[in-house]
């Protein structure tokens, strides 16, 4: 434990930016922008731009790629300019054979991704929000040693635990269904550290106090006062556990044999992994990609300004 | 868990320190708050780690020509870590990952470093358009990403290939010496937006004042991001840091699908795929299970000598 508990004492002190960042936020607000752009010149403002203009070219590369991938026929991928589109346009068949194919497996796929990912966040966002605001607001018998053990949770990799967890869940026979899937991912000792620092800053005692005065149970206190004030931590929590589950491949792959269970991520990869064979796949694969990253790339330019990263939880490459 | 507390109500008034103490025992309510949390973390967290540990120190020994006489476990003491770290390849597999690691760690935390500090410079135009583009990979799972890459990886598929050996340069990014920097490309790609909109929240935390007091004493942009700007965001940059390290070892989806078009890479490239290989191909989960715990076990440590570095150089 002393080789967990060490790291994550320095994790907090970054980690606890909440009432920085909001204060931040405010001065934003103010419009302080415009004092900072008084030293602007016209040359750097030239050089900078066309710098950071050519690193978006490179991260925008692959998702033009596809786009254009998606709109050829299979002689056409390979005969043509990869980045330029071919005379037959053929977006609409492909795009309707990846929708229609095996009796229109790829929206199913879809359907358990947002399955997973959407009810997955959810319940692990309020089963956080519970617990971490229990931490932060009561004092009661281990207390600490709960915390202890769950700031360590939140050090340990997902794929550290994916094998064992699928040799548990084959003995209770979990294993190879929704339930393989979806209970992990009810988890986010992330989420439980962060709730409980936002409800120790942000929730008044005072409050809950009166509430119990006006004789409401600790329960009713929690749900109508505690969540609410709470809200903006638990967005945070809501999408980092939402795209963490959507981007999960490991876990899946580790559990799942059934196709018609597999995520998105799962099912796309099982194409691909057919094109050697058969190149119709080839067009299967783009056109599914395509139609796969255009929500989550609407979302995550939707959602940007949600996105508080000195909330936030790293990089898990799993 | 002292330094939690102290940090969290720093910034807290004092007088608002003492109201927003805790609201006593509660009598059952934060266990009824807490055990749904509680049950599910056992179940997926505390479990699987005893589980793991429990497995990686048995073995199973089947008698019999077929395994038919019975199966018996039994205690195995370190035999299943011996093994595994008798492997040759398992063991350059963790060397391979810290050469990764030693390259592409600090390529990207330079690169969402010095990005993060231009679009938070005055002189960017379009800054919102910039930061999404640059986010969005992040949004993308890293099988999708890989596939994606691998598409642009692959002779006669490739535009970009194409494109050099149009100008007489022959490309190669799935050959045996430079795979491993083509999936370090894919990692860079997915994650150097994410880690620079961390050390954006953090630029954004840094008080106006500074900034004002910077001009007065007439220092350039130059000045300012190394005198102020990155010695606050330290913190940020630590934190990357380490998850990048723990993400770094347990690449898997990467190499696993690069496998199939780069024949470079092999069942036990990485420690996480040479643990599924032994787990699934082998059947032998409990070296695979020692593994695992070894794999953990090394990326603890690297974050523990990490974090013990900068520590010692700040103090």
């Amino acid at each position: 434990m002393t080789a967990t508990a060490h790291p994550t004492a320095n994790d907090t002190r970054s980690l606890t930016t909440a009432s920085d960042s909001a204060r931040a936020a405010r001065r934003r607000s103010r419009g302080d922008d415009s004092d900072r752009s008084a030293g602007r010149s016209p040359a750097k403002t030239i050089i900078v731009t066309v710098v950071l203009a050519l690193v978006a070219v490179y991260f925008l590369v692959p998702a033009y790629w596809v786009i254009v991938a998606a709109t050829k026929t299979t002689e056409d991928l390979f005969a043509t300019n990869g980045f330029w589109f071919a005379p037959t346009f053929a977006l609409w068949e492909n795009l309707g054979r990846v929708l229609s194919y095996d009796g229109g497996v790829f929206l199913r796929w879809f359907a358990n991704s947002v399955l997973y990912a959407g009810v997955g966040a959810l319940l692990a966002t309020y089963f956080a929000a519970a617990g971490g605001y229990a931490l932060a607001k009561y004092d009661f018998r281990g207390r600490d040693t709960i915390f202890g053990l769950v700031l360590g949770g939140v050090l340990v990799p997902g794929t550290a635990t994916a094998l064992p967890l699928f040799l548990l869940f084959s003995q209770l026979g979990l294993a190879n269904t929704y339930w393989s899937v979806l209970l992990p991912s009810l988890v986010s000792p992330f989420g439980l550290f962060l709730c409980r620092i936002y409800a120790n800053a942000t929730v008044d005692t005072s409050l809950i106090e009166a509430g119990r005065i006006d004789g409401a149970s600790e329960l009713r206190i929690f749900h109508t006062l505690g969540l609410r004030i709470m809200t903006p931590a638990l967005v945070t929590v809501f999408l980092f556990q939402l795209v963490g589950i959507w981007n999960n491949y490991f876990l899946p792959l580790v559990m799942l044999s059934d196709s018609d269970l597999f995520p998105i991520t799962l099912g796309l990869n099982n194409w691909r992994s057919q094109v050697d064979r058969l190149p119709e796949f080839y067009e299967l694969t783009t056109g599914g990609v395509l139609l796969s990253i255009i929500p989550l790339a609407i979302a995550m330019v939707v959602l940007q300004r949600f996105w508080r990263g000195g909330l936030t939880e790293g990089s898990v490459k799993a | 868990m002292t330094a939690t507390e102290n940090i969290t109500t720093a910034g807290a008034p004092a007088s608002v320190r003492r109201r927003r103490g805790r609201a006593g025992s509660g009598g059952a309510a934060p266990w009824i708050l807490i055990s749904p949390f509680l049950a599910l973390f056992l179940l997926t967290f505390i479990l699987p780690i005893i589980v793991a540990i429990g497995s990686s120190f048995t073995r199973v020994t089947r008698s019999g020509l077929f395994g038919e006489a019975g199966v018996v476990t039994g205690f195995a003491w370190f035999q299943n870590y011996a093994q595994a770290l008798a492997d040759g390849n398992f063991v350059a597999s963790i060397w391979r990952m810290f050469l990764f690691g030693i390259v592409q760690v600090p390529v990207m935390i330079v690169l969402c470093t010095i990005l993060a500090l231009l679009l938070e410079s005055a002189s960017a135009r379009w800054p919102g358009f910039f930061r999404a583009a640059y986010f969005l990979p992040y949004g993308i799972p890293g099988v999708i990403a890989t596939i994606l890459w691998s598409f642009l990886y692959v002779p006669g598929l490739s535009p970009i290939i194409d494109m050099a050996s149009a100008v007489g340069l022959p490309l190669d990014f799935l050959g045996p010496s430079t795979v491993l920097w083509s999936i370090a490309n894919i990692v860079t790609w997915t994650y150097t937006g994410y880690n620079m909109m961390i050390i954006i929240a953090q630029l954004k935390s840094i008080p106006t004042e500074l900034y004002e007091a910077a001009r007065v004493d007439g220092a350039s942009s130059w000045r300012v991001a190394r005198s102020i700007q990155l010695p606050l965001i330290r913190p940020a940059l630590v934190l990357t840091t380490v998850f990048s390290i723990i993400g770094t070892l347990q690449l898997f989806a990467e190499p696993q699908v690069l496998q199939d078009v780069a024949p470079a890479i092999d069942s036990q490239y990485t420690p996480n795929l040479s643990a599924y290989t032994t787990a699934f191909a082998y059947n032998d989960y409990n070296v695979a299970a020692a593994q695992s715990v070894l794999i953990a076990l090394v990326a603890f440590l690297l974050s523990f000598v990490f974090l013990r570095l900068t520590n010692r150089r700040s103090s």
